[in-house]
């Protein structure tokens, strides 16, 4: 979190964007939008009508001195603006790397063919007019004008403008890399590919509309905070209009005195409605969505960043999440009689040309284990066999050797033809292995079999502790596998996840998850393949891989550029953070109202009755000063914590009660201490600079 | 011997606090098994008159609605009733058992009657031994004691089948609930206490009006002898104990509990007190036993407690310290035992068999929950103990409250603070399994804000119109607290009332009915929504990340969201009444 909260602090600093900040604080001015926050819209009101009165007070009829108005008039109207500065802050992060992401498409120009074939006629258009359906050629060194779907051709793409991620990946027609987005780079070969959002609708188009804030929607939680955060602005609205025909009668019965001026009760209400967390409110939503796309995954909705929050299941897929992408050997267990060296040579040798992780993962255990170094077989006349679903073997024909390496049934098969056999403690072998998690090859030189590679998953460094913090936030983590129960058990406990889904099939993720969700649970996961998209579609919280196919992306709610399925925890995190920021600064904001009830009402009724000055506990020099004071402390306090309300506030990953005590602690108890302190010092400032 | 308070006083507090918490839980774990339809020895022998009843009146018991027909059927209900008891008050004078001829009221004390026993607020803005008759005393105030009551109470059972239930449309049965309340709950308690009330020597008869001599005559203000007394008779014992019981108030006599008649006794006096918080304490237990979580009702009960104590606290100190202006006249207001015996503390408008700090226990306990009867004049007591009084009403009559209301007005508080909580823990916040959302804080926030709103609209309107400063018999600071606390009362359907205040005009008699009307209804009516609301939702289950909602540190954020939101709406108002007066007193008393 340091990382990033580091650069959260340096873009709130950074000079180009607050200047773009400055202009939209004013432009928000507008009634529309303020109209939009039913608490800043009563502080905008409000600055209204103090105006109006420093007018009339200008002119010779005022209620109180021009002086004293003009004070509170201007800084409610500060209060309005630290309120649009906040949002504005917030979107200009957003807008400023929408801005570099609309430069990916603008100008592109797209070869329109008339049939899905590379060689059918092609027109030049302009990219934003492609429509959804229509096929397009692109070439090595254009920039792709549109998302969609590969029908025809290999390619390597740079994906680097949307991930960030410098190294190409590979696109191709079929499976699960067929998607390109538009505004990446060909940089090798040709694709024909088929439109799948039309103008307006693509990936990059709705990234740009996310990271700009004006696609936000509020979301379930925000609305229910708006709705309470409105009612406790009613009830002061009422408690500050009372108070004049109060004071009325109150001046009546003393026989001295004068009402309080409308410009005192402006200045109480707008202190003691909830404006910290509803000026802040704004930013504080975008600046989760902003959190997560610096973290690099665009969530699809705010609604999605709230509901990880809320997750009490997270699925993960076993291979690449859990565990390091692939297996790898970790052992040689020779055939009786044979030398392990021998096996060794033999493994490394059908593994040269093997560029899977578990065949490197073999020529570095025999190098390492035994100093075989590779060898170059550019002098011989050697055929290397690659492996196939079918045969599922691969090695190399060398003279005259036919060394291979596979399961142990296509091996059993393959020196059975040649006529040879698998020695029993060779199949126990294979059998251990298999029971303890691990996965065994059989090297075969010929028709006689040398032994069995140990292929093992390597869990990742400290994902079982990341388990163990899940668990005390009360998240439970299931591994997905598509090994058997045995093998999957053993890595389940290795990782130390609550629960695991072995063999499982698309279908069984969907219906885990639906029974999950009838639990009444919340559940997360990551998927790339297009048959992950129906889970995808069904769980609540979808991360789909930037690598995934389209229908995956398109089912999924947030879509990880850097396609790390590990990162669904810090979204978690990220998603917690968001409500707690949110809560936290309510709580502090509703807390601050005890010290200003203290600051204005023995300044605003001592007329009427003097005993009340023993109110007046902060001792604030005049009763102009302590209103002043306390509209002021109200005022600054937002820009104060702009820098908080976009960074988050920082959650630790404890339990809900820990968090609780922690949080009322420092926000609730806080709340209430701290503007007696703020107050009292802007009083002694104001006192100083004899504005008192 | 000079001490703060008497032996007897310090026993009586803690004897107090014990027997209600200490009967609360049986009464509540009875109250739970009778509304979870488990068998009850009470059951057995009322069954069949509760099946009777059901058959007589047309109504199947198996048949639920939802939170908008259950809402219709008590309106509906209620709005007969009221229409009952407004016409009875109207036609009292020709009617029978009236044996002082007493003609029927004005409409608009009609109105504000039956509005006001209709709610369970008894404000009564008359006399009641020269204004109603036997019959209105009988089938109309202590008839729909019973029916505001249970009015009250089914509203929680509503919203209990609303937590506990998963995806369910309905909530439950109106009239069933209605039925069970009354038949097995308060008409048992009511007989009990009644007879016990009795024993005590509180009147129970349909006899005339007694003259009796007086034991030592005294002259009038023209200088006459008076020599004779007119006793006021009638059926007190059996609407009192409902009165207490259902956290009505209605007095049967004007002095209410400080008559004679209707609180002859210490015993009468503990166990009419007793009775105020009994029922709404129990409660809790239930709330607790049939949500599945006996600690969620300690939880709820510990924070009233807490507030209760508080409430103790501030009030006792207040009243047992005297006046101070009469200090500075030399008066002694010392608690003496010996032959100088007396309790002391500011005695006016107190009971000598009583004494203040018994005064400031049933005040506390009255004014906390909704029930308002009174055995001393609050009028009369000083300016902190009068404050203490309007703030457990400003609390919004949670402390311990009245019968059903006073756990849902809890809950309600408790649904806001889950809902900041929550969100300190990042959670949607969720309250015993079901999440709070969008319309349960709409109605939650509803729920909190109409008190305040009615309490300061209706002070407000009274301060500044003629009508309205017309009745207050104290200027100055004191006449707004007076106004003040009329709004307050009538929209917490206390019914409680700083005497001074000259109520039956027919400004307050409308202006105070329609606050209270509203005080009771618009409540009923969010809560069942939320009750509906929970109902249909599923069920999440809990775990480490769930906030936890039965700590002592829940306990503490309860208590901090109920002070702080009643702080923030009455600090002002409270400060130019009460505390200016107290302050005024300190400062003619030269303290300050």
């Amino acid at each position: 979190m340091s990382a990033s909260s580091r650069n959260n602090v340096s873009a709130f600093l950074d000079r180009r964007l607050l200047g773009g900040a400055l202009a939209d604080t004013f432009r928000k001015l507008s009634p529309r939008t303020q109209a939009r926050n039913p608490v800043m819209f009563v502080v905008y009101v409000g600055s209204i009508v103090t105006t109006a009165l420093l007018v009339q007070a200008l002119l010779g009829h005022g209620e109180a001195p021009a002086r004293f108005i003009f004070w509170v008039t201007l800084w409610l109207w500060l209060t309005v603006l630290f309120a649009n500065f906040s949002e504005a802050v917030a979107e200009g992060r957003g807008k400023a790397q929408a801005e570099s992401l609309r430069t990916l498409t603008r100008d592109t120009m797209a070869r329109r063919l008339s049939f899905p074939r590379k060689d059918s006629p092609s027109m030049e258009v302009v990219a934003s007019s492609l429509k959804k359906g229509e096929i397009f050629l692109v070439h090595a060194g254009e920039v792709i004008p549109a998302d969609g779907e590969i029908i025809d051709g290999v390619a390597t793409v740079d994906e680097s403008a949307i991930t960030g991620e410098s190294a190409p990946v590979i696109r191709e027609s079929g499976g699960d890399r067929s998607a390109v987005t538009g505004g990446t780079r060909v940089l090798s070969d040709w694709l024909v590919v088929k439109v799948t959002a039309g103008p307006g609708e693509s990936f990059l188009d709705r990234m740009i509309g996310l990271v700009e804030g004006a696609r936000r929607k509020k979301t379930p939680n925000e609305i229910a905070l708006t709705v309470f955060l409105a009612a406790l602005t009613l009830v002061f609205l009422v408690v500050c209009a009372t108070l004049l025909p109060f004071s009325l009668y109150s001046v009546q019965a003393a026989g001295h005195g004068s009402p309080v001026t409308i410009t005192t009760l402006v200045a109480l209400l707008v202190c003691l409605i909830p404006t910290t967390i509803g000026a802040l409110l704004s930013a504080i939503g975008i600046a989760g969505i902003d959190r997560l796309t610096r973290f690099n995954v665009i969530a699809l909705s705010g609604r999605a960043v709230e509901a990880a929050g809320d997750v009490d299941v997270l699925l993960l897929d076993k291979t690449g999440t859990i565990t390091l992408g692939n297996r790898q050997a970790v052992a040689f267990v020779p055939a009786p009689g044979v030398e392990a060296r021998e096996l060794a040579d033999c493994a490394q040798l059908s593994s040269l040309a093997d560029e899977t992780p578990e065949g490197r993962s073999i020529v570095v255990l025999a190098k390492e284990e035994f100093g075989i170094r590779e060898r170059e077989f550019q002098g011989h006349s050697a055929t290397f066999v690659k492996f196939s679903a079918k045969t599922r073997m691969s090695g190399v024909d060398v003279e005259g050797r036919v060394v291979r390496k596979g399961a142990s049934q296509a091996i059993s098969a393959h020196v059975e033809s040649l006529g040879g056999s698998v020695p029993d403690a060779v199949k126990k072998e294979v059998e251990r292995i298999s029971q303890s998690g691990g996965t065994p090859l059989v090297v075969s030189d010929g028709a006689r079999v040398l032994g069995v590679v140990h292929l093992k998953d390597i869990v990742k460094g400290g994902i079982k502790k990341r388990f163990q913090e899940l668990r005390a936030m009360g998240i439970k983590t299931v591994m997905i596998t598509g090994d058997n129960p045995l093998t999957a058990s053993a890595i389940a406990a290795e990782a130390g996840v609550d629960d695991f889904l072995a063999e499982a099939l698309p279908e069984d993720k969907l219906a885990l998850i639906r029974r999950y969700q009838a639990e009444g649970r919340l559940v997360a996961m990551t998927g790339d393949g297009t048959n992950d998209a129906p889970a995808l579609a069904q769980a609540d919280v979808a991360m789909a891989m930037n690598t995934g196919t389209q229908p995956a992306r398109e089912a999924a709610n947030m879509v990880d550029l850097d396609s790390n399925p590990t990162k669904l925890i810090e979204v978690v995190h990220i998603g917690k953070q968001l409500l707690i920021t949110r809560g936290a600064l309510t709580t502090f904001s509703v807390a601050n109202d005890v010290a200003k009830y203290f600051a204005i009402i023995p300044a605003a009724f001592v007329g009427a009755y003097p005993e009340l000055k023993v109110l007046n506990v902060m001792h604030l020099a005049t009763p102009a000063s302590a209103i002043l004071s306390a509209v002021i402390f109200n005022a600054v306090v937002i820009p104060a914590l702009i820098p908080l309300a976009l960074r988050g506030v920082r959650a630790a990953h404890d339990s809900a009660a820990v968090l609780l005590r922690n949080n009322l602690l420092v926000y609730g108890v806080g709340g209430l201490i701290l503007p007696f302190v703020g107050i009292k010092l802007i009083d002694m400032a104001l006192v100083v600079l004899g504005l008192s | 011997m000079n001490a703060f308070m008497t032996g007897s006083d310090a026993l009586q507090i803690v004897l107090f606090l014990g027997t209600v918490l200490g009967l609360a839980w049986p009464l509540g774990t009875y109250m739970a098994r009778v509304f979870s339809g488990k068998p009850t020895l009470i059951g057995k022998i009322l069954g069949p008159v509760e099946r009777g009843l059901y058959r007589i009146a047309g109504v199947d018991p198996s048949r639920e609605t939802d939170w908008k027909g259950y809402a219709v059927s008590l309106l509906v209900f209620n709005l007969f009733a009221f229409l009952f008891l407004f016409l009875l008050l109207l036609a009292q004078g020709h009617l029978p058992i009236n044996p002082e001829k007493l003609p029927g009221t004005s409409v608009d004390l009609a109105f504000n009657t039956a509005g006001s026993w209709l709610t369970t607020t008894q404000w009564q803005s008359y006399a009641g031994e020269s204004t109603m008759s036997y019959l209105t005393d009988m089938v109309g105030f202590t008839a729909i004691d019973f029916l505001g009551t249970a009015t009250g109470l089914v509203v929680l059972l509503a919203f209990i089948r609303g937590v506990v239930r998963k995806n369910a449309q309905t909530i439950g049965n109106f009239w069933c609930d209605l039925t069970r309340s009354i038949l097995y709950v308060l008409l048992p308690l009511s007989f009990v206490l009644a007879v016990l009330l009795v024993s005590q020597g509180v009147v129970q008869n349909l006899s005339p009006y007694r003259t009796v001599p007086l034991v030592s005559p005294i002259k009038d203000a023209s200088g006459k002898p008076v020599t004779t007394q007119t006793l006021p008779m009638g059926p007190a014992a059996s609407m009192v104990a409902i009165k207490q019981l259902g956290t009505n108030g209605g007095g049967f006599f004007n002095v209410n509990s400080a008559h004679p008649f209707e609180n002859p006794t210490g015993l009468s006096d503990f166990l009419e007190m007793v009775a105020v918080l009994l029922i709404p304490a129990a409660l809790c237990i239930t709330y607790g036993a049939m949500v599945g979580s006996r600690r969620q009702g300690i939880m709820i009960l510990s924070a009233m407690t807490i507030l209760y104590v508080l409430a103790l606290a501030v009030m006792i100190p207040a009243e047992q310290a005297g006046n101070p202006l009469l200090s500075k006249l030399g008066v002694d207001q010392g608690a003496h035992s010996g032959l100088l015996a007396q309790s002391g503390g500011n005695m006016e408008g107190k009971e000598v068999r009583f004494g203040a700090v018994n005064a400031s226990l049933w005040i506390s306990a009255i004014t906390g929950t909704s029930n308002g009867s009174v055995n001393a004049m609050i009028d009369s007591f000083t300016p902190l103990g009068g404050l203490v009084a309007l703030a457990l009403m400003d609390l919004g009559e949670v402390v311990y409250g009245g019968v059903g209301t006073g756990v849902t007005g809890m809950l309600v508080f408790v649904i806001v603070a889950v809902f900041l909580a929550g969100l300190m823990v990042g959670r949607t916040p969720e309250y015993l399994g079901k999440k709070i959302e969008i319309f349960e804080m709409k109605m939650a926030s509803l729920a909190i804000l109409y008190m305040p709103v009615l309490v300061l609209l209706g002070t407000a309107v009274a301060v500044v119109s003629k009508a309205g400063i017309a009745g207050i018999e104290n200027p100055g600071a004191h006449g707004f607290s007076e106004i003040l606390y009329a709004f307050t009362s009538a929209a917490n359907n206390n019914g409680s009332a700083f005497g001074g205040l000259s109520a039956n005009t027919p400004f307050y008699n409308w202006i105070l009915g329609f606050v209270l009307l509203l005080g009771r209804y618009l409540p009923v009516v969010f809560i069942l929504a939320i009750s509906g609301s929970l109902a249909r939702k599923k069920h999440v289950p809990e775990g480490p990340g769930t906030l936890p909602t039965e700590t002592p540190l829940f306990v503490s954020w309860l208590l901090f969201v109920i002070l702080v939101v009643a702080a923030l709406n009455f600090f002002p108002a409270l400060s130019l009444g009460p505390v200016v007066e107290h302050l005024q007193m300190l400062t003619l008393a030269g303290v300050h």
